[in-house]
């Protein structure tokens, strides 16, 4: 093989895997993300049976109702729409009423959220920052000035 | 006086790295050799003054001096002392003089093994190392001084994150930046080449060693880190595709990369410019991992600071430095001669292929990564991209890798012959396709899927011991000479056996883990058992456990097999006292390969605890597979050829032999 030729093998594997990588991005992108929304965001969307969200607010105080066996219910709430989520299984350590939340899963046909992933990644000076945001357009939050630096 | 002292100290280290900037450039216009060599001076200075700031900041720790802010807000007077020292890098500032620490170590370390080096080269090497020492030790000055001063004196600390309260502190920080810092050499020397205009092989030989010693340090920092989150947080998970784990992994696919094509430099005189290209690149993710985990730009455990003074400012120094070398790059790479040719089928041909899907699927982790937050900056909406679409985009760019890589190591330069290669794998070959149809038939109806993704593992293993057996001549000579043969083998190959092996194992584990995991939430009573697996699980009921600063609630769980105990485990909930803090402690009983997880949720109304179960089937394997891969970047780092300062001759322009140093 000459040179040329051998070049362009070279260039013809890099577009190949380039190529390859940029289908493989696309296809996953339309098959795999997973929209954040509110409450009240929620509540007033239309959205495909089965479509997978997150759904992040305030665990509504007294709100949560353990079932029978590992069943938990609890209620998401941005003070201006609150939704009913069912989830299965052990909740995060810093799972508390009153604090910020976020919950991965499906809304149901009877508007209950069915969340199989519940994240809590905060301490109490601390809120999922998806939700925090979300608050703050709201105008429902503010943020205590020095406390920044826990975690 | 202490707080003080360090603060002072950190100054002086600049000082000295401002000296260590310009002085040795100044040197090499005026080639004038003794100016030059004060670069060295100025490392060794520079390492002696933040060695003195980190050693003062431990002691602020160890005094519990609460009078510096940085200790106040970290630490508590009740934490055991291991805690209160490796606190020191639990936070944001003491990380960022650990980050530091780590550099200036590297940059004298060069200084002091650089006497094989041009005087010229080196020279830049060292000023270039004190730009990126200049850039994070005014970060730390400007906007996180460590060493602030509360006045009047709190009596007691907040405490340290519990999550952070683990012997993981110890060990996975300061590895993980050993590995991010470490590929800084191979950045400064990339771009020390670009200013001279001057690259050949011998560089690639200097490189070589310093990007596998970091690869190593990486490649161990992320498995620990890995390992850490699967006990510590309680779900069993261990990697979950979080941008910050992402962030550490970028680099470590690059620096893969890099590895190989500096293979190619070294031998054969070829891919100079490309790999020039992979060392600034791995080192400009290095700084954006930096970046995403210190800027606040995402939520973790690991963002400590919300600032937007330090994202900013991180964020200039990731422009500059990127920036830069990229249009410095662009300017000089045209001057740089291209290297030797060679045929699609042959070493560099496959080393070439490795690079190409190594490059890819960094970028498509670096897509999944950083496409949530520039959408949001771009328009609001935020969206999370999550395990599913790494799994679907980086897993199939890995099978064809895999696939591959068997092949390389028996692959001669220059040209080789794909079918004689085929041939030395058949029995690999048919030892993968056995294990793939045994997964199928026993674990009847198993995903194809899962199946295949043991056989890869196999065949990786087996394609190392392969290439061993062939190397000694196993069964074509007598024992006693491949025996002699084995001994005497170049340490680099145990090191690719090693390398390629261990990728096998991890391979294994994740296949496992991912297939044939098993998981069971339930409500307990005490007394009651249940079955997972093959393991009964018996719940003996909780009890009151109180620690240096937590208080825990503590379950009993036996667990045996076919009536026989195997062991018994204690998970826990436990609140840390001083920040009212819950974690949960895991409990862990391993039948090696695989692992039983107990995890204790919280009390029920009705009586009993929610308690999960987990069988993890050879999940040892993904972080032996790890330690297996650091070990041969070990070995091979003990190879003669390698070793730092082997090269004792320059080698003469454009050379592409290895100098054998025997």
């Amino acid at each position: 093989m000459k040179r040329k030729q051998r070049r362009l093998v070279l260039i013809g594997a890099a577009g190949t895997t380039l190529a390859l990588a940029a289908t493989l991005v696309l296809t996953a992108f339309q098959q795999t993300i997973v929209f954040f929304n509110t409450p009240s965001e929620l509540v007033t969307q239309d959205l495909s049976p089965q479509q997978r969200i997150r759904l992040g607010g305030i665990v509504a105080e007294g709100s949560v109702i353990r079932g029978q066996g590992t069943e938990v219910s609890f209620a998401v709430t941005d003070q201006i729409a609150t939704v009913d989520v069912v989830f299965e299984g052990i909740l995060p350590d810093l799972f508390r009423e009153g604090q910020g939340v976020v919950t991965e899963g499906i809304l149901d046909t009877e508007g209950v959220f069915m969340a199989d992933t519940v994240l809590a990644k905060h301490d109490e000076n601390y809120m999922p920052k998806e939700v925090a945001d979300a608050l703050k357009e709201q105008g429902l939050w503010q943020h205590s000035d020095g406390e920044s630096n826990q975690q | 006086m202490i707080p003080e002292t360090g603060h002072y100290a950190l100054i002086i280290a600049l000082v000295l790295a401002i000296v260590q900037g310009s002085l040795p450039l100044y040197g090499v216009r005026r080639d004038d050799v003794a100016i030059m060599r004060t670069g060295i001076t100025a490392a060794f200075g520079q390492l002696l003054f933040v060695t003195l700031a980190f050693g003062l900041l431990t002691a602020a720790y160890i005094q519990s001096d609460f009078s510096v802010q940085n200790v106040y807000e970290n630490s508590h007077s009740a934490k055991p002392m291991i805690y209160k020292i490796t606190g020191v890098w639990g936070n944001h500032e003491g990380s960022l003089v650990l980050w530091v620490l780590i550099l200036a170590l590297f940059g004298a370390l060069v200084a002091l093994y650089g006497n094989n080096l041009p005087e010229r080269f080196r020279a830049t090497v060292l000023a270039v190392q004190a730009w990126v020492a200049i850039a994070f030790l005014l970060f730390i000055i400007k906007t996180s001084n460590p060493f602030l001063r509360l006045d009047p004196a709190p009596g007691e600390g907040r405490d340290l994150n519990p999550l952070l309260q683990d012997i993981g502190l110890a060990l996975h920080p300061p590895l993980l930046y050993a590995g991010y810092v470490g590929f800084s050499i191979s950045f400064s020397f990339a771009v020390a080449a670009l200013i001279q205009g001057r690259l050949d092989a011998a560089w690639a030989r200097w490189v070589r060693p310093w990007t596998l010693a970091a690869w190593a340090f990486l490649t161990m920092g992320i498995a620990i880190g890995s390992y850490w989150a699967y006990y510590e947080l309680g779900w069993g998970g261990w990697w979950f595709w979080d941008p910050v784990e992402n962030a550490s992994f970028m680099p470590w696919l690059l620096g893969t990369a890099l590895l190989h094509s500096a293979i190619v430099m070294e031998k054969r005189d070829a891919l100079k410019i490309w790999t020039v290209l992979l060392a600034i690149l791995t080192f400009s993710l290095s700084l954006l991992g930096t970046f995403l985990v210190r800027s606040g730009v995402l939520t973790s455990v690991h963002a400590f600071a919300v600032d937007p003074e330090r994202g900013l400012y991180i964020l200039v120094i990731l422009v500059l430095f990127t920036g830069g070398s990229l249009a410095l790059f662009a300017l000089r790479a045209n001057q740089l001669k291209a290297g030797g040719v060679f045929a699609p089928i042959s070493r560099e041909g496959a080393l070439v292929f490795n690079n190409l899907l190594l490059t890819a699927s960094c970028g498509v982790v670096f897509v999944g990564t950083l496409y949530p937050l520039a959408l949001e900056a771009v328009t609001g909406e935020k969206i999370s991209v999550g395990a599913p679409f790494f799994n679907a985009t980086f897993g199939p760019l890995m099978v064809p890798l895999i696939l591959a890589m068997p092949f390389g190591p028996f692959l001669a330069w220059k040209r080789a012959d794909l079918a004689g290669t085929a041939e030395r794998l058949y029995a690999v070959m048919g030892v993968s396709l056995v294990t793939f149809l045994l997964v199928v038939w026993l674990r009847d109806g198993a995903p194809v899927l899962a199946a295949f993704g043991l056989a890869l593992g196999i065949w990786l293993i087996g394609g190392a011991i392969a290439e061993l057996a062939f190397r000694v001549k196993l069964f074509k000579v007598d024992f006693s000479e491949s025996f002699r043969r084995f001994i005497n083998l170049p340490r680099a190959s145990y090191g690719t056996a090693l390398g390629h092996g261990g990728v096998g194992v991890m391979v294994l584990g994740v296949v496992a883990v991912m297939s044939f995991e098993q998981e069971k939430i339930l409500a307990m009573q005490p007394g009651q058992s249940a079955d997972i697996a093959g393991y009964s699980v018996t719940f003996d009921g909780v009890r009151p456990r109180v620690g240096d600063n937590y208080r825990d609630i503590v379950g009993h769980f036996v667990i045996s097999r076919n009536g026989r105990i195997i062991d018994e485990v204690d998970p826990a909930k436990r609140v840390y006292i001083a920040s009212g803090t819950p974690t949960t402690e895991a409990g862990i009983t391993t039948v090696f390969p695989s692992q039983v997880y107990v995890s204790l949720g919280d009390p029920l109304e009705a009586g009993g605890f929610s308690v999960s179960l987990y069988h993890k089937p050879l999940v040892i394997l993904i972080w032996l597979g790890a330690l297996i891969m650091t070990i041969g970047a070990a070995v091979s780092l003990t190879d003669r050829r390698l070793r730092v300062g082997a090269p004792k001759r320059a080698a003469p322009r454009g050379a592409a032999m290895p100098a054998p140093a025997q």
